[in-house]
């Protein structure tokens, strides 16, 4: 039972974002009766303080959070396995290269650089999705040359280059698909962690923009009325800890099929 | 000390990386700065005032020259909305930003140690789940919604604590609660795998055998080889610490270096913007440093060599 809870959540989660503009949602609509409304039967979640159906909203917010989300991990992912994967391979003075790169970018904290990249492009989704993935490339590229550093002197390798393979193919055949495991866990993790920095940037008003539902903006709006309606903060709040809990318990099942996470903690 | 040159030289590196990328993030702004600072309405002598003032008239080359010689100098430029030099406003701000830190580290290691001992001891019991449980929520919960949260419950229904603000002891209760909280989760795991690894130790073995006492044991011995890694994972999570604290500094209207940040990207204060992400970026890695100073000290058995 419990094994499918955390597949369940992420169901829905993807099923909201995707049939949700199917829907007859109306997350604009401004409704004056409902302004600051508690959970009701005909509108179960409340409305906001402009009256806007909640759970519609939350339902709008999930598409933000699953679309930007799934960009960032799949951007930074392939673009940090590529860099991390070609620079062990080629090896000197291209690798140590990247290594200074990757470790200005990592005496950054995260949600820092992010905070100062997303502000300096201005507000906005796609802006969000350029800056997160600008900052989450680091860790895939580290992950990756690692991995790539272990598994390049192997014999199959090693017989790939007497063969005459060219390095694309070595990098692309014989290398990525053995590091892939621990870099599927990663961007498990990743996606736990991009939900939560998309919802964070948004709180401080730097991610979707109103009328755009987002739920960091919700918990923003919301945080203003808290006394008189705490279900502005609590909804969207629950929605981003229930992701959140189910991605990162279905990354720990990963990890413990696939073996230890090498990557983050460590020089 | 060959190690502590070349960390010292490898540590002044990144910050000299962190400068130029620093500097190099205004340039990056779609369009011209000034146009952004000012908007469209403004007059073309305003304009020109900025940009000089700015000193984006100059060559780039030029620019970045000034940038180091001023950061040398402890130099960061001047505020676009009030005027006072950006080192001041910083020094004003950051006191503020370490007491919440501390405080949060303060709350997490109270909270981490005897959790993850108790986890280890008890491994595989459900006062283990229990604790390990709390730990994945610890991590899974935003500091943004932990901390109005937190409001709600202490400060709007209970009224033990101030809503925001920085006034006595019982305001810094929250924010470093809402702060230390996803440290706090991630330590108690790293307490119990590594304590876990050293119960299975010869050492272990041989300080029973001796006689003494389980309690004796764990604390004297086994603790405190378990919390050589998690010196090293500290170090490295205090990153997400600071980071954390400009969104908590946020929440609670705590008066520090975050909240000058988020104030100032609000603004469009660009100088004051590289000046606080230049300032959380060099005490991170200043931090870092200090940890694996004190690595080598506490740990003999390490070899220090340099880390890639």
């Amino acid at each position: 039972m419990t094994r499918w809870l955390p597949i369940a959540v992420l169901a829905v989660w993807a099923g909201a974002a995707l049939v949700g503009p199917l829907l007859p949602l109306e997350p604009s609509r401004v409704t004056l009766d409902a302004l600051l409304q508690g959970p009701s039967p005909g509108l179960w979640l409340g409305g906001d303080e402009l009256g806007r159906p909640v759970l519609d909203r939350l339902v709008a917010g999930a598409r933000v959070s699953f679309f930007v989300a799934v960009s960032v991990v799949v951007l930074s992912g392939i673009t940090g396995t590529l860099l991390g994967a070609t620079a062990a391979y080629l090896g000197g003075r291209v690798d140590s290269t990247l290594g200074r790169i990757v470790d200005v970018f990592l005496a950054f904290p995260g949600i820092l650089l992010a905070i100062a990249l997303s502000a300096l492009l201005g507000p906005g989704v796609f802006n969000l999705v350029v800056a997160l993935s600008l900052v989450g490339w680091v860790g895939y590229a580290r992950l990756a040359r690692a991995q790539v550093l272990s598994i390049r002197q192997r014999d199959h390798v090693l017989a790939a280059e007497a063969l005459g393979a060219g390095r694309a193919r070595i990098v692309f055949r014989h290398l990525i698909p053995l590091a892939v495991a621990p870099l599927l866990v990663e961007a498990t993790f990743g996606v736990a962690a991009v939900i939560v920095a998309e919802a964070g940037l948004s709180f401080l008003g730097l991610g979707a923009q109103p009328p755009t539902a987002s739920w960091g903006s919700m918990i923003r709006e919301g945080s203003r009325y808290m006394l008189v309606a705490p279900h502005l903060v609590i909804a969207p709040g629950m929605a981003i800890l229930l992701v959140v809990l189910a991605v990162n318990l279905t990354g720990d099942r990963l990890q413990d099929r696939f073996g230890r996470r090498t990557g983050r903690a460590g020089s | 000390m060959d190690f502590l040159v070349r960390r010292l030289f490898s540590a002044l590196v990144t910050v000299v990386g962190v400068a130029t990328l620093v500097f190099f993030l205004i340039h990056l702004i779609p369009g011209d700065p000034v146009d952004r600072i000012l908007g469209d309405s403004a007059r073309p002598a305003d304009r020109e005032a900025l940009r000089t003032a700015l000193g984006l008239d100059a060559p780039v080359s030029v620019q970045f020259g000034d940038f180091l010689s001023g950061l040398a100098r402890l130099d960061l430029g001047d505020s676009i909305v009030s005027g006072r030099p950006v080192a001041s406003l910083i020094a004003q701000h950051l006191p503020a930003t370490l007491q919440l830190a501390a405080a949060a580290l303060a709350i997490a290691l109270l909270v981490a140690v005897p959790l993850g001992v108790i986890a280890a001891r008890r491994r595989g019991t459900r006062l283990d789940s229990l604790a390990m449980g709390f730990s994945l929520l610890g991590v899974s919960i935003p500091n943004f919604w932990l901390g109005p949260m937190l409001i709600l419950v202490f400060s709007l229904w209970l009224g033990w604590t101030p809503v925001s603000g920085r006034e006595g002891l019982a305001s810094l209760v929250l924010p470093a609660l809402t702060l230390g909280t996803s440290l706090a989760a991630v330590l108690a795991r790293m307490v119990r795998s590594s304590l876990l690894e050293v119960l299975e130790e010869d050492f272990m073995r041989t300080a029973r055998a001796k006689g003494l006492d389980e309690n004796t044991v764990v604390w004297r011995h086994g603790l405190r080889n378990a919390l050589l890694p998690v010196v090293t994972l500290v170090g490295l999570q205090l990153g997400a610490l600071l980071g954390g604290a400009v969104i908590t500094e946020t929440v609670f209207a705590w008066p520090g270096i975050g909240l000058l940040l988020v104030d100032a990207i609000q603004a469009r204060d660009y100088p004051v913007v590289q000046g606080c992400v230049l300032t959380i970026s060099t005490t991170y890695v200043l931090v870092n440093l200090g940890t694996d100073l004190i690595y080598g000290v506490i740990d003999p058995r390490i070899e220090l060599t340099e880390s890639t």
